[in-house]
C-alpha cells in the first residue's frame, strides 16, 4: 500500500473507531446499561435513559453519519484519493 | 360514504399510483432491472431506501409491540436505526467502490471462491425469505382489516397482489415507486399521530408530545405508568427484562440491518462513493421521521385503549358489553373482531368487560372482591394497534383509509425489494454465476420472475404458522443476516488476512448456529410444538432466539479468524483488490459480473 493510502486508511479507521464509541455509548450505554446512573435526570415524566432509548440515540446516529460523510469527503480530498 | 368504501378508495388510488409509476419506468435491460442504471440522486435514493427498509414490521407492528411492553421494546427503535451507522461507516462506500451488482458477487470476488459466493447466496435466501414471512403477516392483517375478512384470506390475497406488483419492474420501477410509497406511508403514519398528540397533550409534534403533559398538567408518561400499574401491568417506562438480552437483541438488529442484502444493494445504485456515504444519512433521516413518532404512537394508543376499557377510571366500573356494541366510539372493536385478531368475552356474565392483568396478585385480590373471572379482553393482537389507532382515537374516516393505504405501502415496498434481492440471488448469482453461465438476458429475467413466485409461495406456507408478531418474525430475519452476511462483508473490507476457507467456514458456522437456536426455540421451520425450548425459558441464560444473531455474528468472526490462520494466506492480487476498495479514487460505474 502506498504511504499516502496507508495514512488515509489509518485516519479513516481512527474516525470510524471514535464514531463507533459514541454510537455504543448513547445506545447500549445511556439507553440500556447506564440508564440507572441517569435516573436522577427527569425528562417529561420519566428519565433521560428512557429518552435516549426511544429518541435520543436515533438523533445521535443521524449526526454521526452526516459528520462521518462530511469528514471523509474532506479526507478524500486532502489525501488526493477523491473521485475526479 | 361508509368506511369500507373509503378504505377501498384510498388503497385503490395509492395502488393505481404505484402501478402507473412502475409501468412508466419499466425495466428494459438486466442492468436496469437490478440497479436502475445508477442515475439515482442520494436524497431520492435515501427516500426509496427508507421505503424499502420500513416494512410491515416498522409501520404496522413495531408501535404495537412498544405499546404493550413499553421501555423493554426500545431495542426495535435503537436497533433498526443504529444499523445505519454500521452500514454508512463500515460497508456502503466500499461496496460502492467495488462496483458490482450483488452482495454475493463481492463475497465471491473478495474471497476468490465460487463456494463463498454460493454460501453467501444461501445465507441471503434464508434471511430474505424469513423476512418476507413477516411482511406477508403484515399484508394479511392489512388486507384482512380493510376487506373485513379473516386474516388468513387477507394473507392469500396479499400474496397475489405482492406477486403481481413485484414482477412488474426491476429496481428502476421500484425506485420511483418506492419514493411514492414513502410519501404515502409517512403521511399515513404521521397524520393520525399528530391528531392524537394534539388530543392528549396539545402538542402537534408527537415526538415531543410523548414527553409532554396532559390537560391536567400531569406528564403523559407518568399518567400512563399510573394507569397500567393500576390494572396490574408492568410499569411502562421501567426496565423489566434482562439487560444482557436487551443489549444482544439491540445489537442483533443493528448488525442485521447492515447485513440485509436488499438494503445494501441500494448503495450500489448511487453515482459516486461519496454519495454512498450521504445516501446512508439521508435514508436514516427519512426513517427517523417515522421512528421518532413510533414510540409516541405506542404510548398514546396504550393510554387511549386503557381509558376506553375503563371509561370511569381504573377504580370505577369497566366498560359494558352494551356500550361496546352500540357506542360508535367502540365500533372499531366489532370491525377488528371480524379479522380474528381482537376478541373479548364476558366471562363472569356481569355485562361488563374487565381488562386487567389476571396474573397480578393485587389485581387477583380485586377480582375476587368484585367477582371477576379473569381478563375479559381475551385477544388483542399487537399487530393491529397501528392500523386500529385512528379508529381507537375516533379520528375521521379518511384518516383510517389513509392508514390502511400506508400500511400496505410499507409492506409492499419491502416485499418488492426483498423479492428483487431473492430473484437476483437466484438468477444472477446461482444460475448465471454458477450453473448456466451462458444464459441469455431474456432467460435470466424469466428465471428472476419465477424465483420471485417461488419465494412468495414458500413465505406464505411458512407464514401460516408465524413464529411471532410481524416485527418479531422480522427480527429473526435480522438475526440470520447479522450472523452470516455482515461479518463476511466487514472482514472482507477491513482485513486482508481472512481467506476463502475462513470466510466460508465463518458464514456457515454463523448461519447454522443461529438457525439451530431459532428452530430450537420457535419450532423446526416454525411448525408449532416442534420446539425444545421456549423464549420464556431459553437454552442459554436470558438469551432469547431473537437476540441470538449477535452471538452468531461473534461465532462467524471467531471461526473465520481461526480457520484463516490455519490455512493458506490470501493471494497478493486479492490484497490489492482490498486496497483498491478502500480508496474512492477510480470508482467507475458498476459492471455486470460473471
Amino acid at each position: 500500500m502506498s504511504q499516502n493510502n496507508n495514512a488515509y486508511w489509518q485516519a479513516n479507521v481512527r474516525l470510524i473507531l471514535i464514531s463507533l464509541v459514541i454510537w455504543a455509548v448513547v445506545s447500549f450505554g445511556f439507553g440500556i446499561i447506564l440508564r440507572p446512573l441517569l435516573s436522577g435526570i427527569a425528562v417529561g415524566g420519566t428519565d433521560l435513559g428512557f429518552w435516549f432509548a426511544q429518541q435520543g440515540s436515533i438523533l445521535v446516529f443521524l449526526v454521526l453519519i452526516f459528520f462521518y460523510a462530511w469528514r471523509m469527503n474532506k479526507l478524500d480530498h486532502e489525501h488526493g484519493v477523491d473521485e475526479e | 360514504m361508509d368506511q369500507f368504501t373509503l378504505n377501498l378508495l384510498f388503497v385503490g388510488a395509492s395502488f393505481a399510483l404505484y402501478i402507473g409509476i412502475a409501468i412508466w419506468a419499466r425495466a428494459g435491460s438486466t442492468s436496469e432491472f437490478y440497479a436502475a442504471g445508477r442515475g439515482v440522486h442520494p436524497v431520492t435514493n435515501g427516500m426509496a431506501t427508507a421505503a424499502d427498509w420500513m416494512s410491515a414490521a416498522s409501520f404496522i407492528s413495531m408501535a404495537g409491540l412498544i405499546a404493550f411492553t413499553g421501555y423493554d421494546n426500545s431495542s426495535f427503535l435503537m436497533g433498526w436505526t443504529g444499523g445505519y451507522v454500521l452500514l454508512a461507516l463500515l460497508l456502503a462506500p466500499y461496496l460502492r467502490k467495488f462496483g458490482k451488482f450483488t452482495v454475493s458477487e463481492f463475497i465471491g470476488d473478495r474471497f476468490y471462491s465460487k463456494t463463498a459466493r454460493m454460501v453467501a447466496v444461501i445465507c441471503l435466501l434464508v434471511a430474505s425469505i424469513t423476512y418476507v414471512i413477516g411482511q406477508m403477516q403484515g399484508v394479511g392483517i392489512a388486507f384482512g382489516r380493510f376487506l373485513e375478512i379473516d386474516a388468513f384470506w387477507g394473507l392469500l390475497i396479499g400474496a397475489c397482489v405482492v406477486f403481481a406488483y413485484a414482477v412488474f419492474g426491476g429496481m428502476k420501477g421500484v425506485t420511483y415507486t418506492q419514493v411514492a410509497q414513502y410519501c404515502v406511508l409517512i403521511t399515513a403514519y404521521t397524520i393520525p399521530a399528530v391528531f392524537i398528540s394534539l388530543q392528549l397533550t396539545g402538542n402537534p409534534i408527537p415526538a415531543l408530545g410523548l414527553f409532554g403533559s396532559t390537560e391536567s398538567g400531569e406528564p403523559l408518561l407518568a399518567k400512563l405508568n399510573q394507569i397500567v400499574t393500576d390494572l396490574g401491568f408492568a410499569e411502562y417506562t421501567a426496565a423489566h427484562g434482562s439487560t444482557i438480552n436487551m443489549v444482544l437483541f439491540t445489537l442483533s438488529l443493528m448488525i442485521g440491518t447492515a447485513g440485509l442484502p436488499h438494503v445494501i444493494m441500494r448503495f450500489f445504485t448511487v453515482p459516486r462513493v461519496s454519495d454512498a456515504r450521504w445516501s446512508a444519512g439521508w435514508t436514516l433521516v427519512f426513517i427517523a421521521l417515522l421512528y421518532l413518532t413510533a414510540p409516541a404512537v405506542g404510548a398514546m394508543a396504550r393510554l387511549n385503549i386503557s381509558e376506553l376499557m375503563w371509561p370511569n377510571g381504573t377504580q370505577g366500573e369497566a366498560v359494558s358489553v352494551e356500550q361496546i356494541e352500540t357506542d360508535p366510539e367502540y365500533a372499531w372493536m366489532a370491525t377488528w373482531q371480524k379479522t380474528g385478531l381482537l376478541g373479548w368475552e364476558d366471562k363472569n356474565g356481569d355485562g361488563k368487560i374487565q381488562y386487567y392483568n389476571d396474573a397480578n396478585a393485587d389485581l387477583q385480590a380485586r377480582a375476587a372482591e368484585n367477582g371477576w373471572e379473569g381478563n375479559e379482553l381475551t385477544n388483542f393482537n399487537r399487530d393491529i394497534l397501528v392500523l386500529a389507532n385512528p379508529e381507537i382515537a375516533s379520528l375521521p374516516g379518511w384518516v383510517i383509509g389513509l392508514v390502511a393505504a400506508g400500511g400496505l405501502a410499507a409492506a409492499l415496498s419491502t416485499a418488492a425489494g426483498l423479492l428483487l434481492a431473492i430473484s437476483s440471488a437466484v438468477s444472477h448469482d446461482l444460475l448465471k454465476g454458477q450453473l448456466t453461465p451462458n444464459m441469455s438476458e431474456k432467460s435470466e429475467l424469466l428465471a428472476a420472475r419465477i424465483s420471485m413466485a417461488a419465494a412468495i409461495v414458500v413465505a406464505v406456507l411458512l407464514g401460516l404458522n408465524p413464529p411471532g408478531f410481524a416485527a418479531q418474525t422480522v427480527a429473526l430475519a435480522f438475526g440470520l443476516a447479522a450472523a452470516s452476511i455482515f461479518p463476511a462483508l466487514m472482514m472482507g473490507i477491513f482485513s486482508t488476512r481472512i481467506n476463502n476457507v475462513g470466510a466460508v467456514a465463518g458464514m456457515l458456522a454463523g448461519l447454522v448456529v443461529t438457525l439451530l437456536y431459532i428452530f430450537l426455540h420457535k419450532g423446526w421451520f416454525f411448525i408449532p410444538d416442534t420446539n425444545t425450548f421456549t423464549d420464556a425459558d431459553p437454552l442459554l441464560g436470558p438469551i432469547k432466539s431473537t437476540s441470538f444473531g449477535a452471538i452468531g455474528a461473534a461465532v462467524n468472526f471467531a471461526v473465520a479468524y481461526v480457520v484463516s490462520g490455519m490455512t493458506k494466506e490470501t493471494p497478493q492480487e486479492i490484497k490489492d483488490l482490498v486496497e483498491s476498495v478502500r480508496v474512492p479514487r477510480g470508482a467507475g460505474t458498476a459492471v455486470e459480473g460473471h
